[in-house]
Formats: structure tokens, C-alpha cells, sequence
């Protein structure tokens, strides 16, 4: 029978944990951050109108107490509109921001542990990729192949990742000639082993930072897609597709165009300084007293 | 008359903790031609001190609470911020401990030497370009930097550290200071380099009559080159005096204890190898790495031959001692018989078994004989893991211990290296340097090994500490019946602990032997300026030492 | 670091043939030609428009007749404008996009770095939450959505500034350049910032202070090289995006730049006018980074050195 080993420590998450909650404004974007998240997930429940209710005789109208952010052109609820639209946008962000954070971090962790040979030829690619005008391709993509979501999940995706690799690649180097990881290879452990008791661990901060930064960055870029009438294709709808129709009428109807943008710059706001106080937090430097 | 003359100093750090007394009611003077050290531990509040009289230290948290510091009759402590420039301009220098971040790396070092000169707070005493630069390059002789003329136009990396740390001398002194304050300048630099900029320093004081404070940890310098002494801890002064007083007459207890802590003299357990088979034999062992600045292309600068052609071989139960300063190739050498680096000739046998040329896999078994202690205790313990999981990985992996027994493992470990086992639960960063390093220690001991390579593994450590746990070292190699090999750049840590000594340089073996032999008669060149550099504890010795060399 | 240059530029090479195949096969794999739009056109005409253009010809026949034509410098007809050549779009459209991504690096590397260096001289102040606080604002606020609202308030409500063309009425660069710059200001003024804390932490900031210096003088000629780094590493990707962005501005402003046309050929289906802006535009991107590039390591003494071998 194994006695009990008394006391706790204070880990390095906790540690975390205690800085982030004294961050008021990364605590404010984790607020927004799960506020847009429930409410992205219940939208189908609790919107007022329907996605497609149009009310033509109504046309557009300034917000009032039953639409309270007005009315588009065809009388569509913008309440609603925004809450779907970001269903997309946030959708769009997240995946894309997965497939990133896949590739990114097995290309990555594997360059950066074996090194050498393998770990030049890995960078070299990612340096040649880095080097081309990727907007300019994604552009192409979609207007090739475009009206695919998927595609453009992979295609943004495939931007990102780029810059994944290389954070996750000198960290991962950095965490290699650490003398920890010479004592866990002194002790004979096997690599797998010191991949995933050593290193892995120790990678997850900065990780975390730079998802939680790509996310914002994802969203833009689909945002930008969108607006010049490549990215998301109507009946859906997104944050950036919704500007785009706003920008057309804002002489007359500005709220079309200031609500979703307040919508779009408001989460790109929270989830900024959520990652930048999440920076700060993972940085074993800064006291958490 | 006093140059400086500082009294009831109070310097407080004002964090989200509380306040810190990091100097606490602080007096002290310093006359023009005189050396006054100031000796403490870290965190004892030295360099906190100096720096407070220049205004160095970052404002938000520190807070001069009090006090005055006189010189030359101005309290340097309230003056205007045009008249601390003028000071630190022309009456005060300072010269850092790490020469290679206290240099511009993005300027030339003669623009960093003349800067003082050609940028002048007093309108007067503004230089030309022209002027200052002949200034400079006739200081840059007089420190000692060959070929001043074209070595004005060069880079701070493009220079050795010795050579880094004279720069600064000369950056110091181009002003004609009255007071030079010097934060531990050698502790950076190898021992023979130290004797050299020791040296340096003393005679620029003669010839200049500067008042000098040295700040240093390390009681064999501050033996030689102090004439007064100030002994500081937890910001308080604990005694000062005359450096003979303070070293042969103290009458405090931290002095006391400080002066027994330094490593002195012989080994004094006995011998206990075993001259039968020796646990380890190295044969012609050769580690080289591929030269990755080889600007000439040539063929002998294509590898850095990091261990060149060494053998040597530790008997059963001894304790070797392996010195070198910088770059000698002592730490790969250690890394290269426990298989951690990649050798590139030569053999390790242990006990009979040729070690080099086996795969990972068959490594394994002999992994559990032979361990490492690491220098860095910061570094050496994963971060992310408590002392319990760091202890118990190495019994589980090796089977020695199971889920079951483990925590009986641990405890006993914990006993053995001396901490509480109210500590198991706790991460790494929630310990002192010398907790951290018992911790090692006791992974390093856990799976029973038969052979224990430490790579410096007190260098990192404050006197006090260190000679504990060099202690704990000897007690353990005694109770485990274990074979060391103890790297370290320190030789008088080394005489204290090892059996027989081996005097390393440039990947090559220049001598070896019984410690107190080779001590007594040195017969290599390299050897006796390793030995004749060490300063000693011991003002009397020190300056006969310093005389001849 | 004539041979460093030079070597670069060659490793350019094999990306910029990647570049142009990629492009080439993708556009012409895309369903539909680039007259399938145009429902009015008998197909007579289109064969005799097919024919004239040369895409009956298998398609690797084309890429190579194509890749001997650009390296010529010759990007051929545009299928959409009939009788301009892409070369002539391109120079048409080239002089405005440069002239208003130039304006736009001004303002972002002006106000950018201006705002950075201050806020790191007195952190944890007024001085630096004010302006961070603004460049977070301008970093979350894309320029199709900064690009309206300054239409709206400027430009329709205040009627201070016009809101479209490109050098027909004074004042018409202002809004546009603005617009595509605050992005980019906002971003360089967190990277300067950051680059100069990290500088003036450093030991050897210390040792400028030790010596009487001047504030001004141990900011611009001691922290500014090191503190500037991570901006000099980012005016590559920088431009890149501001090539990007052009296309957006372009489109809010009604500016007759190379961004707008290259939007209107995306859905055009102006093969020969996508294909050569795509490789134009990468060349200059490339080449850009290139300069960058090296511009990085001159400021870097131990690198430049190394490169010229002379260590």
C-alpha cells in the first residue's frame, strides 16, 4: 500500500493561473471569449427571428425595441444576422486555427527534436514557403475552386501554420539542450519517452500563446476574404460579408456597417488581449505575487 | 581626506511582495589611492550599494529611503540629474562583471571608449574625434591590447573575454576618474586571466591614485588586492576593518563562517581506490564537432577538436579530478564517457565493457551505473515536474521500485540529500540553488549507480552553500561506495575533494596525479601558472603569491 | 556581400519558377474558360477567340510557350481588355499602388515607431498605455472596416477630405494612405516597443548610463539598433500585406490601382492578366524580402562580418 504523500506545490499552470486572474483586461477577453462561444453554440436556440425571415415592407430600419440592431434591406433582423455570422466567423477561426496548430506543431516538434539533416531540410521548405505571397495564392484559390468552406479552412490553415512550426521548433530546440533533457537521456530514457514527459509539457505555453493570438489573426483574414466577395458565399453569412454589405449603404444605413464591425473588432480585441495576457502569465519571469 | 564617504545608506525594493530591505543603514568611506572590498554572498546587497550611488538601479522598485553618500563634499544621493551625469562622466566608473553584455555589441569599441570624451556634459572639456581617439588608443597600450591602433575599429565579439574585460578598463578610466567601483570583474574569467586583470587593476591605482571599491564573493581575491574590508549580509554590514584584522582577527560569526566555508587544503577522507581493474578505462578517446564558423576553410580548422586523443582511467572507489578553464573540453569529456556526446575515435571500457559503439537500447542497462549531476540547478530540473516525479522516474523506468514501494523510495532519497520530506509536492521553482541541487543530486543517486560524473556541480552556488554540499557529495561517494569523477574550473575546490587530479587544456591531458603531489611539484608550464594564479584566502600568502608571479 | 546578395538571388529563382507554374496550372485548372462568362458570345466566336489565344494547345504546350514569353519579360494579352497587353495594365496600375503603399509605409513606420519608442521610455505610464492601447485599436480594426468609418466621418458628415480617385483632387492620398497604414503603424508600434524593453534591459545600456550619457543619446544611438530588429525582420511580410491590403483600399476608394484591377480579374477570369500580376507582384515580394533580408544582417556586426568572411 503506497502511503500518502502529503502537501501540494504550486505548479507552474497554477502559478499561471493566479497571474492571468489579476489581468482585468485578459480576464475581460476570456469573458467575451466564452460569452461568444455559448452564445455562437445556442444561436440556433435563442435568436429572435429567423435566419432567413425577411419582411420586405419593412426594409431597413434603424434599431428599435423589438430588432435592437435594426433591420437590413430586405428586413432581415441584424441581431440575428450578426449572431449567425459569427457562428462562421468563430467557426472558420477555430478550424482553421486547428489545422494550423496540427501541422504547425508535428512539423515543428519534429525539426526541432532529431535536428540535423532532417531539421535543415523541414526549415528550408518552411523558409521557402514563408517567402511567397500567400494572400495572393489564397486569392487564387478561391476564386479557382472557390465556395468551398472546407477549402478555405485548409487554405488559411495553410498560412498559419508556418509560423507554428518555427515557434514550436525553437522552443522545442531551446528545451533540447536543456540539462533536463540530458539527465532524462542520462537516465536512458527512450526518446518517445522524453518527447512526451520532458518536452512536450514544457512546450505548451508558448503554444497556447501564439494559438490564442492566431485565432484573431484567422478571423481577419477570413473577414478580409469575405469583404472583397471571396470568401464566405451568401446564404451563409460571416462578420466580414455582413461589412461588405454595410459598407454599400452606410451613407443611409450606418448601423448596417458599425454593429458588425463593432461585433468583428470587439472579439478581435478580447481573444488580443487574452493572448497577450496569457504571454505574460506563461512567462516564468514575471512574479505572481 | 575621504573621497566617498557614504553613512546610513537605505536602499528598499518596493514589489507586489512587500519591502525589501536589500540595504539596510549602510556606512562606509573610501580614501583616493586606497582598495576597499566589499564581500558578501548573493543577495547580501553589495552591488546594490554602488549602484545606488549612481543611480542604476531601476527606479520603480528601488527607493533610496535614506542616507547620504558624500563625494567630494556633494551628496551624490540628491543632486540634479545634470550633476549625476557630470559624476558618472567624470568622477565615478564602473566596471561590470560580464564584459560581453556590458559592450555594445552594434558598436565599434573605440566609438564605446570615446564617448565619454566627445559627448562631455561640460561644454569645456568636449573633445575632437581626432583628439579623443589618441586618447583612447594610447589607453588601449597601457591595458595591454596589442595592436591598439587597428583594434580601435573592431567589435566587442570579435575579442576574448580577458581582453573584453580590459576594454572595459580602459572604457573606465578614459575620463581620469577619481573612484572606480568594480562589480566581481573577474568571476567571469578564468583563473589565470583573473591573475592577469587583478594585476591590471592594481597598477592603474598606483599610477593614477584612484580610490577603488571591489565588489567580489571570492575571499582569495579580495585577500590580495583589499586594503580595508566591508562584509555584508541580508543588506547589513556584519564587520569591516583592515583586510588583516577581518582575516586573521575577525570577531563576527558570519565572517567566521564565511572563512571556514572556503575550501582549503587537502582531501581529508582517505583514499579508498581499489588499484585492481579500474571501473573506467579511455582509451585514445577522441569527441571533435564540426567547426560551424570555419571563415578560412581551412583543413585543420574544420572540426573543433573538443577532446583530442585521451586516456585515462579511474580506479574503483577514487575521486578524480578533472581541471580545465574555458573551453578546455572538461565538460565534454565528462559527457562523452557517460555516452552523452557523440564520440568521434577511441574507446570507453566500464568495468571491461566497451561502452562506445553501442546503440541506445543497449545502453540501458549501463545507464543505471552512471549518472550526472549538471551545473545549473535551474536548468537541471524539469519545471514542470515535482521533486516527487523528478526522484521516482528514474526508480520506475529502472525497475528498482514499484507503484507500490515507491513513495519508501523517495522518502529515503529525500533523507539521503537532506531535504524534508514536506517538500515532495513541490516544483522546482520553489526552491534555493543549493535545495535544487541536493534534488539532482538525489536523482543522480537513485537508480544505485556505480560511477557519478558532477560537472561542476558547486559552481553555481554561494560559498556558504557550496561547502555543504560538497559535503553531502563526500558523505554520500563514502556511503554508496561510489567512483567520482568531479569536474570544475575551481582548484582549490578540487584539491579539497579529489584523490587525483588531471590538469586539462585544449581537449588535451597536460598532467596528472596524486592531488597533493601534483600540488607540491607541478612539472608542466600550464600547470604551475593554473596553480600559481589561485588567489588565497590568506592576505600574507596573497601578497607573497602575488609578487611572484 | 556582393556574393551573398547574389547567391540569394539565385535561390530566388527556383521559387519564382514555382510560383509561376503553380499559378499557371491552377488557373487553368479551374472549371470553365475565361470566356464562359459571357453568355451573350456565339460559340463561333469563342472558338475564334480560343484559337487566337492559343488555348486549344495542350495545356503543358501553353505553360512553356507562356514561360518563354515572361522570361522575355512578355506577360501577353489581356483575354479581358481586348488590345491592351498585361504589360500595359500593369504600368498603368503599378505607380498608383506604389505610391500609396509608400505613403502607407510612411505612416505605419513614422507612426509606428515614433509611438513604440515612446511608450518603451516611460513603460507602465500614460505614455505607453495611451498609444498601445490606440495600436491594439488598430490592429483589431481591419482597414475595410477603418476605411468606411473614415469615409463617414471625414468624408461625408465632416466633408474635410475626398474620398475617391487618386491625385485628381488635393488631399485625395490622405484617407486612403491612412487607412491601409494604421494596421501596419499599430502593429510596428507593439513590435518597437516590445524590441526596445528587451534593449533597454540589457546589461549594456547600463554601462552607457555608468557613463554620463545623455538619455537622448543612449536611446537613438545605443537602444534604437537593437530595439529596431524586430521591425526590420517584419517590413518583409510588411510589404507583402500592404500589397495585399492595397486591393481592399483600392476597392473602398475607387483608386485605379494594380489591387483593384487584380480583384476584377480574379472573377474575370483574365488568365493572362491573373498570371501576371500573381508573378509580378511575387517578384516584387521576393525581391523585397531579399532586402530586407540583407538589410537585417548589415545591421548585425558579427553577421555581416561572417558573411564577408572576414572573421
Amino acid at each position: 500500500m503506497a502511503d500518502a504523500i502529503e502537501g501540494h506545490g504550486s505548479s507552474l499552470w497554477k502559478d499561471a493561473w493566479i497571474k492571468l486572474s489579476k489581468n482585468r483586461l485578459a480576464l475581460f477577453g476570456l469573458a467575451v471569449l466564452i460569452m461568444l462561444i455559448l452564445t455562437s453554440l445556442l444561436t440556433p436556440l435563442i435568436a429572435p427571428y429567423g435566419y432567413e425571415t425577411q419582411n420586405l415592407d419593412m426594409g431597413a430600419t434603424a434599431p428599435s425595441l423589438q430588432h435592437w440592431l435594426g433591420t437590413d434591406i430586405f428586413g432581415r433582423d441584424m441581431l440575428t444576422r450578426i449572431m449567425y455570422g459569427g457562428r462562421v466567423s468563430l467557426m472558420v477561426g477555430f478550424i482553421a486555427t486547428a489545422v494550423a496548430l496540427v501541422i504547425g506543431i508535428l512539423w515543428g516538434a519534429i525539426a526541432g527534436f532529431f535536428g540535423g539533416r532532417l531539421d535543415a531540410v523541414m526549415m528550408r521548405i518552411v523558409d521557402v514557403l514563408y517567402a511567397l505571397p500567400f494572400m495572393i495564392f489564397i486569392i487564387l484559390l478561391m476564386v479557382v475552386f472557390g465556395r468551398n468552406i472546407l477549402l478555405l479552412f485548409l487554405a488559411i490553415g495553410a498560412v498559419e501554420w508556418l509560423t507554428m512550426a518555427r515557434i514550436v521548433r525553437s522552443q522545442v530546440m531551446a528545451l533540447r539542450n536543456q540539462e533536463f533533457v540530458e539527465a532524462a537521456n542520462s537516465l536512458g530514457l527512450s526518446q518517445w519517452t522524453i518527447i512526451r514527459r520532458h518536452i512536450i509539457p514544457n512546450t505548451l505555453g508558448p503554444v497556447i500563446v501564439y494559438t490564442t493570438l492566431t485565432i484573431p489573426s484567422v478571423m481577419l483574414l477570413e473577414a478580409f476574404l469575405s469583404f472583397l466577395g471571396l470568401g464566405i458565399q451568401p446564404p451563409e453569412s460571416s462578420w466580414g460579408l455582413l461589412i461588405n454589405y454595410g459598407v454599400e449603404t452606410m451613407e443611409e444605413f450606418p448601423w448596417l456597417l458599425i454593429f458588425p464591425g463593432i461585433a468583428l473588432s470587439l472579439t478581435l480585441f478580447a481573444l488580443n488581449f487574452l493572448g497577450d495576457g496569457l504571454r505574460d502569465a506563461l512567462d516564468p519571469r514575471t512574479s505572481k505575487d | 581626506m575621504a573621497i566617498l564617504e557614504v553613512s546610513g545608506l537605505k536602499v528598499y525594493f518596493h514589489t507586489r511582495n512587500g519591502v525589501i530591505k536589500a540595504v539596510d543603514d549602510v556606512s562606509f568611506s573610501v580614501d583616493s589611492g586606497e582598495t576597499l572590498a566589499i564581500v558578501g554572498e548573493s543577495g547580501s546587497g553589495k552591488s546594490v550599494t554602488c549602484y545606488s550611488l549612481l543611480d542604476l538601479l531601476p527606479k520603480p522598485p528601488a527607493k533610496i529611503e535614506g542616507g547620504t553618500a558624500l563625494f567630494a563634499g556633494k551628496d551624490l544621493l540628491t543632486c540634479s540629474s545634470d550633476e549625476m551625469r557630470h559624476h558618472r562622466c567624470n568622477d565615478i566608473a564602473v566596471i561590470f562583471q560580464d564584459p560581453m553584455t556590458s559592450l555594445n555589441p552594434f558598436l565599434t569599441i573605440g566609438e564605446q571608449l570615446i564617448e565619454p570624451l566627445i559627448y562631455h556634459p561640460d561644454k569645456n572639456q568636449i573633445q575632437t574625434r581626432g583628439e579623443a581617439k589618441k586618447k583612447a588608443v594610447a589607453l588601449l597600450d597601457e591595458v595591454g591590447i596589442i595592436d591598439s591602433q587597428a583594434r580601435f575599429d573592431c567589435y566587442p565579439h570579435e575579442f576574448s573575454g580577458g581582453m573584453r574585460q580590459r576594454v572595459m578598463i580602459a572604457m573606465a578610466l578614459i575620463t581620469e576618474p577619481k573612484l572606480l567601483i568594480c562589480d566581481e570583474p573577474t568571476t567571469a574569467l578564468d583563473v589565470t586571466i583573473q591573475a592577469q586583470i587583478l594585476k591590471l587593476i592594481k597598477k592603474l591605482q598606483e599610477t593614477r591614485n584612484v580610490a577603488v571599491i571591489f565588489i567580489s564573493h571570492d575571499l582569495g581575491v579580495v585577500a590580495g588586492i583589499a586594503d580595508k574590508v566591508l562584509v555584508m549580509c541580508d543588506g547589513t554590514i556584519r564587520e569591516t576593518g583592515g583586510t588583516d584584522d577581518i582575516f586573521y582577527r575577525t570577531q563576527n560569526d558570519y565572517t567566521r563562517k564565511l572563512l571556514a566555508a572556503i575550501p582549503e587544503g587537502p582531501k581529508t577522507l582517505p583514499n579508498r581506490a581499489k588499484s585492481d581493474e579500474p571501473l573506467i578505462e579511455v582509451t585514445h578517446l577522441k569527441t571533435y564537432f564540426r567547426n560551424q564558423l570555419n571563415s578560412n576553410n581551412s583543413e585543420e580548422n574544420r572540426f573543433v577538436k573538443a577532446v583530442d586523443n585521451v586516456s585515462l582511467e579511474i580506479a574503483r572507489g577514487e575521486i578524480l579530478g578533472l581541471v580545465g578553464e574555458s573551453g578546455s573540453g572538461k565538460s565534454t569529456l565528462g559527457r562523452s564517457i557517460l555516452q552523452l556526446a557523440p564520440t568521434t575515435g577511441g574507446s570507453v571500457k566500464f568495468s571491461g565493457q566497451t561502452l562506445t559503439g553501442l546503440n541506445a537500447k543497449q545502453l540501458v542497462p549501463w545507464r543505471r551505473k552512471m549518472q550526472m549531476i549538471f551545473q545549473d540547478p535551474y536548468a537541471s530540473l524539469n519545471p514542470r515536474m515535482t521533486v516527487f516525479e523528478t526522484l521516482s522516474e528514474p526508480l520506475l523506468y529502472h525497475g528498482i521500485a514499484t507503484k507500490k514501494n515507491i513513495a519508501r523510495h523517495v522518502r529515503q532519497l529525500m533523507d539521503d540529500v537532506g531535504l524534508s520530506q514536506a517538500q515532495l509536492r513541490k516544483y522546482p521553482h520553489e526552491f534555493s540553488g543549493g535545495q535544487r541541487q541536493r534534488i539532482a543530486i538525489g536523482r543522480a543517486i537513485a537508480t544505485k549507480p556505480e560511477l557519478i560524473i558532477a560537472d561542476e556541480p558547486v559552481s553555481a552556488l554561494d560559498v556558504t552553500i557550496q561547502a555543504q554540499i560538497l559535503d553531502l557529495i563526500l558523505e554520500l561517494v563514502e556511503r554508496h561506495n561510489l567512483t567520482m569523477m568531479f569536474i570544475s574550473h575551481d582548484l582549490s575546490v578540487v584539491r579539497y575533494i579529489s584523490d587525483r587530479v588531471m590538469i586539462m587544456n585544449r581537449g588535451v591531458i597536460i598532467e596528472h596525479g596524486d592531488t597533493e603531489t601534483l600540488w607540491a611539484s607541478p612539472k608542466q608550464r600550464y600547470t604551475k601558472e593554473l596553480l600559481a594564479a589561485i588567489p588565497l584566502a590568506d592576505p600574507a600568502a596573497e601578497r607573497k603569491r602575488i609578487a611572484s608571479i | 556581400m556582393y556574393r551573398f546578395a547574389i547567391s540569394r538571388l539565385l535561390q530566388a529563382i527556383p521559387v519564382l519558377l514555382m510560383v509561376i507554374t503553380v499559378t499557371f496550372f491552377l488557373v487553368h485548372s479551374a472549371p470553365g474558360g475565361p470566356f464562359s462568362a459571357d453568355k451573350a458570345v456565339p460559340p463561333e466566336v469563342i472558338k475564334a477567340l480560343e484559337e487566337q489565344y492559343n488555348l486549344n494547345q495542350p495545356v503543358w504546350q501553353q505553360y512553356l510557350s507562356y514561360l518563354g514569353d515572361v522570361i522575355q519579360g512578355d506577360f501577353g494579352p489581356s483575354f479581358k481588355y481586348p488590345g491592351r497587353t498585361v504589360n500595359e495594365l500593369i504600368t498603368a496600375g503599378l505607380p498608383i499602388t506604389a505610391e500609396l503603399a509608400f505613403y502607407a509605409m510612411l505612416v505605419a513606420l513614422g507612426v509606428g515607431i515614433t509611438a513604440g519608442v515612446g511608450a518603451s521610455m516611460r513603460p507602465n505610464t500614460m505614455q505607453d498605455y495611451l498609444p498601445m492601447t490606440g495600436a491594439m485599436i488598430g490592429i483589431c480594426m481591419p482597414s475595410f472596416l477603418l476605411g468606411p468609418l473614415l469615409v463617414l466621418i471625414f468624408g461625408i458628415h465632416l466633408d474635410w477630405l475626398p474620398v475617391s480617385g487618386w491625385g485628381d483632387i488635393p488631399g485625395d492620398k490622405i484617407l486612403p494612405s491612412i487607412t491601409l497604414g494604421t494596421g501596419y503603424a499599430a502593429y510596428i508600434a507593439r513590435l518597437s516597443r516590445g524590441g526596445m524593453l528587451e534593449v533597454l534591459s540589457q546589461d549594456y545600456i547600463r554601462t552607457a548610463r555608468a557613463k554620463g550619457l545623455s538619455e537622448r543619446l543612449i536611446i537613438v544611438k545605443h537602444a534604437l539598433r537593437g530595439g529596431l530588429i524586430p521591425v526590420v525582420a517584419f517590413l518583409g511580410p510588411a510589404f507583402a500585406g500592404l500589397l495585399a491590403g492595397s486591393f481592399v483600399v483600392e476597392t473602398i476608394f475607387q483608386i485605379p490601382g494594380l489591387g483593384r484591377f487584380y480583384v476584377q480579374a480574379a472573377f474575370n477570369r483574365d488568365y493572362t492578366l491573373i498570371l501576371g500580376m500573381t508573378i509580378f507582384l511575387s517578384t516584387l515580394i521576393i525581391l523585397f524580402n531579399l532586402l530586407s533580408d540583407m538589410l537585417a544582417i548589415w545591421l548585425n556586426p558579427k553577421l555581416r562580418q561572417e558573411i564577408r568572411g572576414t572573421n
